[in-house]
C-alpha cells in the first residue's frame, strides 16, 4: 500500500502528565480524504499537531511522503499544509500579505499568479487587499485555509474545518477538498460529526481516548453504524419476549417495561410495521415510541467494548 | 538554508515597524532630542568638561546606546511575543525552517531597525551638540554589535514572558537601571572608588564605555575588555537562544 502519511507507535504525554495518545498507528493513503472522527478530548489535535510538528512526540515516529518528521523535518514539513482548530490570523496585514509570508516561510519563491488562483477558489479575491482584522469569522477561516494552500502541499490537514462554520463556507470548502484531490493532494480532516465524515471521505478512522480504535473504508463503516433504535415504553411489563416474535432484533431493558428494537436504517424495510402489528395480536400495549440513531457516543461505546 | 523563510519573516516584520513609525521611530527620537536639549544644551553648558569633552557631546554615545538597548530589547520581544500571544506562531513551527533562519529573520529585522535608529539619533544630536567620531569603523561595529546582542536578548524574554507585564518588567526593572548606571551621563572615574568596583560589574558599563572611545579616544575601561565584554555577552545570548529551540522551551509542548 502507498501510504503519504505513516504514524508508527505513536504516543503523547503531556508535561501535566496527561497521556493524549496511546501507541497510534495508522496509515493514510496517497491521494485520499481521510476523516479522522472521535469526541471531544480524543486527541485528534493533538495527532495533527505532532505530524505537523507543533507538538513534540513523546515516543514513536511518523513518516509524511517518506520523510522522517524529525530527523529529515524540511522535506517532511514542506509538503504539508495545515488549518488549525482556532481562528488564529494575522491582524493588521492583507489576505494577499498574509499569503505571501506562508509561501516564503515553505521555502517557495513568490509566485502571485498561484496566491492569486488560490484566493479565487476561495472567493476571497475582492478581499486580497483588506486588512484580516475587517473579516468575519468564515472570512478569516477561509484566509487560514488559503494560507495553508500557499505553498502548494501535497498533503493537506484540517482540523475541525466546519465547526462554527455557516452553511454556504462548508459547501465551497468540501468543493474545494475534493478538487484539491483530483490534483493528487491527500486531506485529513477531523471531526466528530459523523454525517460530516460520510459525506467528504473515502476513509474513516476512529480515535477515542488516544486510541485509534478503528479505520474502515467509509462504506463499510456506514454499514456497521447505520443501526437505529425504536424503543417502545409498555403500557405493563412483560417478563420475557413472546416467542411469535423471534424474527425481531428484540431486547427487553427497564425490568421488562421497555422494549428495544435494533433494525438497519440500510435495509430493505425498517420492520417496523409488521413489529407493531404482532405486538398488538401479543396484547402488548405501548405509551409511548421513542426513535434514535446510535450516536457517536454510542458507537464508541460499542466499539471498545467489542473490542476488549 | 530556507531563504525564503528568512525575507519572509524580516519584510513582514519590518513592514511592522514601517505600520508603526510613529512609536517606532519618531518617539525615540523625540525622547532622546529632549535629554539633548535638557541635559546636552541647558544642564551641560554648567557643567564643565569630563576628560576635555564638552559635557553635551560627552552624553551623545552614552544615550544612542540607551535608546538602542531599550528599543532593541521591547523591539524584538514584542515581535516574538505577539505570534505567540495571537497563536500564529504555529505557522513558523510547522515550516520548514530551522532556528537559525528563525533567528535571522526576527532578530535581523529588528536589529536592522535598532540600526537605522541609532544613525538617526546621531544625526538629530548633530543639530543640538558638535560631536565628532574618531573611530567610524568602530562605532559603527559597537552599534551593530550591541544591537543584534540586545535583540537577542529582547528575542528571549519574549520567549520567556507569558504575560504582557512580563514583558516589559525586564526592560523597566533590569535594563534602565543597568543603562542609567552604566555611565551614560556620567565617567565611572567621578563614582567614590568603591562604587566604581560595583559600576564594573555592570555589563552596560562596557558598552558604552566602548563605543565613547570610538567617538573621543577616552574611555572609562580598556576598549579590548568593552569589545570582550559586548562579544560575551552576545555569546551568551546565542547559547541561550539555541538551548530554547534545541528543547521547544515555552514554544512546543
Ligand atoms: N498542552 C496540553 N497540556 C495538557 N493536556 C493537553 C494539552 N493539550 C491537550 N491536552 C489534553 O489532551 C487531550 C486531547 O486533546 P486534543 O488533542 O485537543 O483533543 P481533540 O482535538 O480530539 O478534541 C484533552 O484531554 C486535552 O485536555
Ligand atoms: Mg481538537
Amino acid at each position: 500500500m502507498d501510504s503519504i502519511i505513516s504514524v508508527s507507535n505513536l504516543s503523547k504525554t503531556y508535561a501535566s502528565g496527561f497521556q493524549a495518545l496511546r501507541n497510534v498507528d495508522l496509515d493514510i493513503r496517497r491521494g485520499e480524504i481521510f476523516a479522522l472522527l472521535g469526541p471531544n478530548g480524543a486527541g485528534k489535535t493533538t495527532l495533527i499537531s505532532i505530524i505537523c510538528g507543533i507538538v513534540n512526540p513523546s515516543s514513536g515516529n511518523v513518516l509524511a511522503d517518506g520523510h522522517d518528521i524529525i530527523s529529515d523535518y524540511r522535506a517532511a514539513r514542506s509538503k504539508i499544509g495545515l488549518v488549525l482548530q482556532e481562528l488564529t490570523t494575522d491582524v493588521f496585514e492583507t489576505v494577499r500579505d498574509t499569503m505571501s509570508f506562508s509561501r516564503g516561510l515553505f521555502g517557495k519563491p513568490p509566485d502571485p499568479a498561484h496566491i492569486e488562483k488560490v484566493m479565487t477558489d476561495l472567493s476571497l479575491l475582492d478581499k486580497a487587499d483588506t486588512k484580516i482584522q475587517a473579516l468575519s469569522g468564515g472570512m478569516k477561516r477561509r484566509v487560514l485555509i488559503a494560507k495553508a494552500l500557499a505553498h502548494e502541499p501535497k498533503i493537506l490537514f484540517l482540523d475541525e474545518p466546519t465547526a462554527g462554520v455557516d452553511v454556504e463556507l462548508r459547501r465551497d470548502m468540501w468543493e474545494m477538498v475534493r478538487g484539491l484531490r483530483e490534483n493528487g493532494v491527500t486531506i485529513i480532516l477531523t471531526t466528530h460529526y459523523i454525517e460530516e465524515a460520510e459525506l467528504i471521505a473515502d476513509r474513516i478512522g476512529i480515535i477515542n481516548k488516544g486510541e485509534i480504535i478503528l479505520v474502515e473504508e467509509k462504506e463499510a463503516l456506514m454499514q456497521k453504524l447505520g443501526k437505529r433504535q425504536l424503543t417502545l415504553y409498555l403500557q405493563n411489563p412483560i417478563a420475557s419476549i413472546p416467542a411469535g416474535l423471534n424474527g425481531f432484533d428484540l431486547e427487553l431493558s427497564g425490568d421488562g417495561s421497555e422494549l428495544v428494537y435494533t433494525f438497519d436504517v440500510h435495509g430493505e424495510e425498517t420492520g417496523i410495521a409488521p413489529l407493531l402489528k404482532l405486538l398488538n395480536e401479543h396484547g402488548i400495549d405501548y405509551r409511548d415510541i421513542h426513535s434514535s440513531e446510535s450516536s457517536l457516543e454510542e458507537i464508541f461505546v460499542s466499539l471498545v467494548t467489542e473490542k476488549r | 538554508m530556507n531563504f525564503y523563510a528568512i525575507r519572509s519573516i524580516y519584510i513582514f516584520e519590518l513592514a511592522r515597524t514601517w505600520r508603526t513609525l510613529m512609536q517606532s521611530i519618531a518617539s525615540p527620537i523625540l525622547s532622546t532630542s529632549l535629554y539633548f536639549v535638557v541635559f546636552g544644551a541647558a544642564i551641560g553648558s554648567r557643567v564643565g568638561d569630563i576628560e576635555g569633552i564638552s559635557y553635551g557631546a560627552f552624553i551623545v554615545p552614552g544615550l544612542v546606546m540607551l535608546t538602542i538597548m531599550s528599543e532593541s530589547i521591547s523591539n524584538a520581544s514584542f515581535g516574538i511575543y505577539l505570534p505567540k500571544f495571537t497563536g500564529t506562531i504555529y505557522e513558523v513551527l510547522s515550516a520548514p525552517v530551522s532556528y537559525i533562519e528563525v533567528i535571522l529573520g526576527y532578530v535581523g529585522a529588528a536589529a536592522t531597525k535598532s540600526v537605522i535608529l541609532g544613525a538617526l539619533i546621531l544625526a538629530t544630536a548633530r543639530l543640538f551638540v558638535p560631536y565628532h567620531v574618531l573611530h567610524p569603523f568602530w562605532m559603527a561595529g559597537f552599534l551593530l554589535l550591541t544591537a543584534v546582542s540586545f535583540c537577542l536578548f529582547g528575542f528571549i524574554i519574549g520567549i520567556w514572558a507569558d504575560s504582557f507585564q512580563k514583558l516589559q518588567m525586564v526592560p523597566l526593572m533590569i535594563i534602565t537601571p543597568l543603562t542609567f548606571l552604566g555611565g551614560s551621563f556620567y565617567s565611572i572615574h567621578m563614582l567614590p572608588p568603591f562604587w566604581q568596583k560595583v559600576a564594573l560589574l555592570n555589563p552596560v558599563v562596557y558598552l558604552i564605555s566602548g563605543f565613547r572611545w570610538s567617538f573621543y579616544g577616552v574611555a572609562d575601561v580598556n576598549v579590548e575588555v568593552s569589545l570582550g565584554m559586548t562579544l560575551l555577552f552576545l555569546a551568551v545570548c546565542i547559547a541561550v537562544v539555541w538551548r530554547i529551540f534545541r528543547t521547544g522551551y515555552k514554544l512546543k509542548s
